[in-house]
């Protein structure tokens, strides 16, 4: 059949030719807008950042910086809020990268329900009730299969150094891993992989670069069965979210990690924390793509304090179940809504 | 998922047209509308404040134009003031009188600096300099081996050693000068602002080498910590300038904005894709329409002022509006889809585009131009003038000669049909307005899809409105509406 596109193409075209046309012919064409100087620095004042911390440990960064979780838990009314109230909240949450529909349906809740325990605690629990979904992690595999961690995302979030540091844990606790070095397409992934196995005594299966992505994730499904691994962490390459035909390659890797010896047992979803709006569609065509099973969120020992996950949770359902505070192996730690939540109020 | 900010306001107060001004309730409704669309694309909260305030100054001070309605006042407003914001000032890239220029990049992990660093050096060669590219990330595993086998494919040399990034760079931009190299790019590690030990080192490099420019390199997927970010860098590094990567994400980009905000610097370079050649100078006037929802119809226009040919064009153009459009102007219009790029590239680019439609487009299967080519090929050149005298035989014949079926000549024929009654009513005055005649057009061609059985692409129908909400961005670009329906005038059919 022939696609719609291509009519919508042609007549798009047909009227841009005509403009094209219009434009030409007219001695004067272009309008240009008033041009009064630019404003060196638009803005001069934005919201006070947290100080530093030697140990970036999502707890003890929170005690150093509760400015406006302070503006928050001093507001006690009881019953309904004012309006300067519900404009400091919306102020946290949107800072947070929480999201307009996010918080507007919650402060909606808090318009409704009032704060009869003071602010703080209302907010707490409106977010805390975001985060219900199950967060255990699952490490073991049907009888005879070999359980497989997926990780998927964008570029440069930070999935092949998670892997390492999943990597290090898990060879902490005694277990066999298998590292796959399903990144075949950027410039020295598996070199970086091949690091992360080095320093924690995995096991690795690269390939050349450019070589499909899936058959480096079969022969390492064979070499953890023969070698009777605990555990396999396939990496792949970082792609955008928009493109279906990555998302399609992503499907296929899934479907090659689940096959024979294999059984994906957790996808996860790495996610930069200082990304905005854009996660939540990253989430929707990953979870489409690859069936996600959890998110890791990474960097959060920055100043961003990757509230989408709130929106995340709340619309798509995938559980947060790891956060990444800080580059050493150790800094990866098992996601708590509670911490989670109040470094959000402390933004 | 977001609806157009344009749409939006297209869709206020459309009852208030006559009035000359607009009330401050009207204005407040729409600025409302202005500061949700900002967050929704990421633009930081303190910046959407200062800037919300510069457009209710902007449109406080101006008359309502004959030709907008005040929704598209407001639009253009807020264009304008987004334009101004983002560009006033573009940096000019001089050399250093005693190369090499030095080029030192930051930011956080993640951004992008290595590829950028890549892509920089590649831009820098194409303007016939010869870059040299330094690699001071000795942090992240294998960085630096990225560096080199990216660098190896742009055919630019690479130095880095395991000493410290200080001596690497110092040393690197000493091997610049040695092999006579003219500009310098310094890759470094990514770090956190609040990382005192790793600024106070990024701090050292750029001592040490004194960079003639310094550029953040900033991701465009940025939340709310944009800011912060830029902010930081600047206050340590003194920034010339901003990089702006992962362009080709669905993302509306706002942290280019609130970092152009906080440090006061261009936006200097926009990286828009994996390959190495998707990196040029940035244009406020794009973003701006992509921060709105609006597609880049200024791209679309230019690439098809480009590539088309004046005199075809005048032809076609008068032929379509006379209702004259035969099967040889369908194909010559083919042809410069074609001369223009992937069709998936074209409908990108087309405004009001929704996330779903945005993804079909990313799909679109260009063998699709080859079929309807064969098939019109297969037609005499008297039935291309007059595909009423095809008949039952005529089409089996046309479809055997180019290996299609029956069917996809009947729907050639039939769509063909559609197309020229859209452009005839385009052309006759039966739409006012050109935006408009093409929304109503997509959803003519939606319905006819749909009658069929067919499916019709998801949010087929926000093509329709999106596509009146190209409007307003023609008319703040360049195409102000009243003249573009004179200009309507200029060819009626009765010219012919």
């Amino acid at each position: 059949m022939i696609a719609l596109w291509i009519i919508l193409a042609v007549v798009v075209l047909a009227a841009i030719a005509l403009v094209v046309l219009r434009r030409r012919r007219r001695s004067r064409v272009v309008f240009e807008p008033e041009r009064a100087a630019m404003p060196d620095v638009l803005v001069t004042s934005v919201a006070p950042r947290p100080e530093i911390d030697d140990n970036p440990s999502l707890d003890r960064r929170l005690a150093s910086s509760r400015s406006i979780f302070e503006r928050v838990r001093s507001i006690t009314s009881v019953g309904s809020l004012s309006q300067d109230q519900l404009d400091v909240v919306e102020e946290v949450l949107l800072r947070s990268d929480v999201g307009v529909a996010t918080t507007n349906a919650l402060l909606e809740e808090l318009r409704a329900h009032g704060a009869p325990d003071g602010v703080a605690t209302a907010i707490r629990s409106a977010l805390l009730s975001s985060f219900a979904a199950d967060r255990s992690v699952r490490t073991s595999a049907d009888d005879g299969r070999v359980p497989v961690w997926l990780f998927v995302g964008v570029n440069g979030v930070g999935k092949t150094t998670t892997i390492g540091k999943l990597a290090w844990h898990e060879t902490q606790d005694g277990k066999s891993v298998v590292l796959a070095a399903g990144d075949t397409f950027r410039a020295a992934a598996s070199d970086q992989l091949q690091l992360w196995a080095d320093r924690t005594g995995a096991d690795i299966v690269r390939a050349a670069e450019g070589a499909d992505p899936g058959s480096v994730i079969h022969d390492a499904l064979g070499r953890a069965q023969a070698r009777g691994a605990d555990l396999v962490l396939a990496d792949t390459a970082g792609r955008r979210a928009n493109n279906t035909n990555l998302l399609d390659e992503l499907a296929k890797i899934r479907r090659v990690a689940d096959r024979g010896p294999g059984q994906v047992v957790e996808t996860f979803m790495v996610l930069d924390a200082t990304t905005g709006q854009n996660a939540l569609s990253q989430a929707q065509e990953f979870l489409a793509a690859a069936e996600v099973t959890g998110i890791v969120l990474t960097k959060l020992d920055g100043t961003a304090r990757g509230g989408i996950v709130v929106a995340i949770e709340r619309e798509l359902g995938i559980p947060v179940k790891f956060v990444g505070v800080g580059e050493r192996a150790k800094d990866l730690l098992a996601f708590e809504p509670e911490a989670f939540v109040d470094s959000l109020l402390s933004a | 998922m977001f609806d157009s900010l344009s749409s939006r306001l297209e869709q206020l107060g459309t009852s208030l047209r006559s009035r000359g001004r607009l009330s401050d309730a009207d204005l407040e409704e729409a600025l409302g509308e202005v500061r949700s669309a900002l967050l929704e694309a990421d633009v930081e909260l303190s910046v959407v404040r200062a800037f919300l305030d510069a457009v209710r100054e902007r449109v406080r001070g101006e008359n309502v134009a004959q030709s907008l309605t005040p929704g598209q006042h407001v639009i253009k407003a807020v264009h304008d003031q987004l334009v101004e914001v983002l560009g006033g000032s573009a940096l000019k890239v001089t050399y250093a009188s005693k190369p090499p220029t030095v080029v030192l990049l930051a930011g956080l992990q993640g951004a992008g600096k290595t590829t950028a660093a890549a892509k920089l050096a590649s831009w820098f060669k194409q303007q016939g300099r010869q870059p040299f590219l330094v690699g001071t990330d000795l942090q992240r595993p294998a960085a630096v081996e990225q560096l080199r086998v990216l660098a190896g494919r742009i055919g630019v040399e690479v130095y880095s050693d395991t000493t410290n990034p200080v001596a690497v760079a110092r040393a690197g931009v000493a091997e610049a000068q040695r092999l006579g190299r003219d500009v310098v790019i310094i890759d470094t590690a990514g770090r956190l602002t609040i990382d005192e030990a790793l600024m106070a080192e990024i701090r050292s490099i750029s001592a040490e080498t004194s960079p003639h420019y310094t550029f953040l390199v900033i991701d465009a997927v940025t939340g709310q910590d944009a800011v912060h970010t830029a902010r930081a860098f600047h206050e340590s590094l003194e920034l010339s300038g901003i990089i702006v990567t992962k362009l080709d994400y669905d993302a509306r980009g706002g942290a280019v904005l609130s970092a152009r905000g906080v440090v006061g610097r261009p936006v200097v370079f926009a990286s828009t894709g994996e390959k190495l050649d998707d990196f040029d100078l940035f244009h406020p006037d794009r973003m701006a329409s992509r921060i709105l929802g609006m597609g880049d119809i200024m791209s679309l226009i230019e690439q098809a002022e480009r590539t088309m040919d004046a005199g075809a064009m005048a032809d076609s153009a008068q032929r379509m509006m006379s209702g004259a459009f035969t099967l040889d102007d369908f194909m010559a219009q083919l042809n410069q889809i074609r001369k223009m790029g992937s069709l998936g590239g074209l409908m990108r680019l087309m405004p009001g585009m929704t996330k779903e439609m945005r993804s079909a487009a990313n799909n679109v299967d260009d063998g699709e131009l080859d079929k309807v080519e064969a098939i019109i090929h297969s037609m005499t050149l008297r039935e291309r003038r007059e595909p009423t005298i095809i008949d039952g035989s005529r089409r089996s014949r046309i479809a055997k000669g180019s290996g299609s079926s029956v069917t996809a000549v009947n729907q050639l024929l039939k769509q063909f049909d559609q197309m020229k009654k859209m452009m005839k009513q385009m052309g006759g005055g039966g739409a006012p307005q050109l935006p408009g005649g093409m929304g109503k057009m997509a959803q003519m061609a939606a319905r006819a899809q749909a009658s069929r059985g067919e499916t019709v692409p998801p949010g087929f129908e926000a093509l329709a409105s999106g596509m009146k909400s190209g409007a307003p961005s023609a008319s703040t670009t360049g195409v102000p509406k009243g003249k573009k329906k004179k200009g309507g005038r200029v060819t009626p059919p009765k010219q012919r």
